[in-house]
């Protein structure tokens, strides 16, 4: 076990290096440098120079690339060019909220599709199952961001339930010790924050969850479809166990492994931010701000982020590979 | 057109593998009794159709429009002259969303036979040749798939600038691992099956092996996936437009673009942002219906 991860763990060392190169050459290759943003287009070539010097930008590349891998080797990002500060201080500020966001998402598509795909096998080629499954299409096929109108349109300008921008109301102001604005207001105390910030997840949580529900739902019915036929639930069922018993402890537990694997997947999927939600909803998270970068050719954050980016979605996948030893003990067996 | 191409995959399967051939021949039998696979092949039908007959369909111009009926706290709905109403500027909104459906099918078509093309490419000599090939390939696409799709799709669209051109390209570029991988995963399970070396004892040459009987006999999954892919293809296409990455060209209709204008306006023209992404949604539907459809008919595991 721990030799395949660590084999695994050094397999990730070209693949970054790779990678690090790909994104530094992309932001350098962008339209427009940093000085166009940031000093706008009447700038003089003496303020333009002043701003490429104080950068870096003036020498040659390999050497840039050498700053740039010996600044992240210990950590340091640098800061942004638009704001002045420190990248990762704003990655401690920005991932958060993509991980809230994410894990709304996360629980939203498990708690509905787990039991929707059961709910389906068990009544296979019956109507619910085949309205679960063009519900699961038209889920994959809606884009998330008129989904996100719609959600908005209906339960923020119409009916006025939820509100439609940001991750709490204005005027509420606590201390964010975690940067998890829900966990926040617990450690604050503070009931009413609490609900406030639920409140503001849920919308963009259901618009982001829906692409996770539809696979889960899919996912979840083809399994335990599949577990159903097999020799030990006949078994199981044939020495007279309850119903329940049968699928809990025979038929879910072993369906749950192709679930699990899809839901790490989606999981790195989801932090690597989604930027379409994101906008949609106003929420301040990577997605968002890495697409601000994009055409703020704020370098320092582009090359920061988008490989802190890749790092967390590629130890997210890295994460499902090892959980599988965990899950399924025939996996583990193999393995020796 | 997609039916047509995955249709000509089909027939080119056919004419160079008889194994193959009857497994597609019996798929596409399958299909066609299938509800799902009907009504997925007849919403791209009519996809395609209004795409192609644009000019004939639209009952204005869809980049003309009369503002003065426009003022900014009412923007005139459907009505008997303009069935789905006025956009901001005035345009017949019907109309654009007409035209819209020429975008959407040019970026989904050229940018998967592109990416496609390369990434079989990629998977073929992957697969075919194995060993330091293999190796240098793979670590390749390993780098491109460590960046989620769509935020590497804005990457490629945002260096390139705004424009359908860039559009295709990113979206063609992110499908080339997707396809790579697959297609070289595809073979490597055919290469060890019975028929290959069966052929191998004959003798017959390694190159006339994998493109004669393993290329064929693989290209299953990779007619699944180009499906899919032509789904995923039309909503990034979307996404890029809502971005602001899409045509230069902000009067040429594009369903995500069209949704994006819209953005402020969601209190008085609701139905502005409605139409198009009813239209993203259905033409995407009809893809993911087929596409599910032909999954279930090429994997006989899945048979019931």
């Amino acid at each position: 076990m721990l030799k395949f991860v660590v084999r695994r763990l050094l397999l990730l060392v070209p693949i970054l290096v790779g990678l690090s190169i790909l994104v530094f050459a992309w932001v350098r290759a962008l339209p427009g440098g940093p000085e166009a943003a940031l000093l706008g287009e009447r700038a003089t070539p003496e303020r333009i120079a002043a701003v490429r010097h104080e950068y870096g930008l003036d020498k040659p590349v390999y050497q840039q690339y050498v700053t740039y891998v010996g600044h992240v080797v210990t950590g340091d990002f640098g800061q942004s060019i638009k704001t002045t500060r420190p990248v990762l201080g704003d990655i401690k500020v920005k991932f958060p909220a993509t991980i809230e966001l994410a894990l709304a998402a996360l629980i939203f598509a498990l708690v509905l599709g787990i039991p929707l795909g059961f709910i389906a096998a068990r009544r296979y080629q019956t109507w619910a199952d085949s309205s679960t499954i063009v519900g699961s299409l038209l889920g994959i096929s809606i884009p998330v961001f008129f989904l996100a109108y719609l959600l908005k349109y209906v339960f923020a300008v119409k009916l006025h339930w939820l509100p439609s921008t940001g991750r709490l109301d204005p005027t509420i102001d606590i201390p964010h010790p975690t940067g998890f604005y829900v966990l926040d207001a617990i450690i604050a105390g503070d009931w009413h924050t609490f609900v406030d910030a639920l409140r503001h997840l849920i919308l963009p949580g259901i618009a982001l969850g829906t692409i996770p529900l539809a696979i889960v739902t899919r996912i979840t019915r083809a399994a335990v479809l599949e577990v159903s036929n097999e020799d030990y639930v006949r078994t199981a069922e044939a020495k007279g166990l309850r119903r329940r018993t049968v699928d809990e402890r025979h038929i879910l537990r072993n369906a749950m492994l192709p679930v699990a694997t899809v839901v790490g997947l989606q999981t790195g999927l989801l932090l690597s931010g989604a930027v379409l939600t994101e906008i949609v909803f106003a929420w301040p998270g990577m997605g968002s701000w890495l697409y601000d970068a994009t055409f703020n050719r704020d370098f320092p954050v582009l090359e920061g982020g988008i490989l802190f980016l890749a790092v967390v979605f590629v130890m997210v996948n890295l994460l499902v590979d090892v959980s599988y030893g965990v899950l399924d003990p025939r996996i583990r067996l193999q393995g020796k | 057109m997609s039916v047509a191409e995955s249709e000509s995959v089909l027939l080119l399967a056919e004419h160079t593998g008889e194994e193959g051939g009857s497994r597609l021949k019996l798929a596409f039998r399958q299909l066609r009794r299938n509800p799902v696979a009907v009504i997925g092949a007849a919403l791209i039908l009519l996809f395609v159709a209004v795409a192609i007959l644009a000019p004939l369909l639209a009952p204005y111009s869809p980049t003309h429009g009369d503002l003065s009926n426009i003022t900014v706290s009412h923007v005139p709905g459907p009505s008997s002259k303009h069935w789905l109403g006025l956009d901001l500027q005035g345009r017949d909104e019907l109309s654009r969303i007409i035209y819209g459906a020429r975008a959407s099918l040019l970026i989904g078509v050229v940018s998967l036979t592109l990416g496609a093309t390369l990434g079989m490419l990629l998977g073929a000599l992957a697969g075919g040749f194995g060993g330091w090939v293999d190796s240098i390939i793979m670590r390749l696409m390993d780098i491109m798939l460590a960046v989620p799709g769509l935020l590497f799709a804005i990457a490629v669209a945002a260096l390139l600038g705004p424009s359908l051109r860039s559009v295709m390209t990113a979206i063609a570029v992110v499908n080339v691992p997707v396809f790579a991988r697959l297609l070289r995963a595809s073979m490597l399970g055919q290469r060890e099956s019975d028929y290959v070396l069966a052929a191998r004892s004959l003798g017959v040459k390694r190159r006339k092996i994998i493109i004669g009987h393993v290329l064929p006999n693989s290209l299953a999954p990779v007619i699944v996936q180009g499906t899919l892919a032509l789904a995923t293809a039309i909503i990034d296409a979307a996404g890029l437009a809502f971005l602001g990455l899409g045509s230069a060209d902000p009067s040429v209709p594009e369903w995500g673009r069209m949704l994006t204008d819209t953005q402020q306006y969601l209190r008085t023209a609701p139905q502005l942002a409605l139409f198009p992404g009813a239209a993203i949604l259905l033409s995407v539907l009809g893809f993911n219906l087929l596409g599910d459809a032909l999954r279930e008919a090429l994997d006989p595991k899945l048979r019931r």
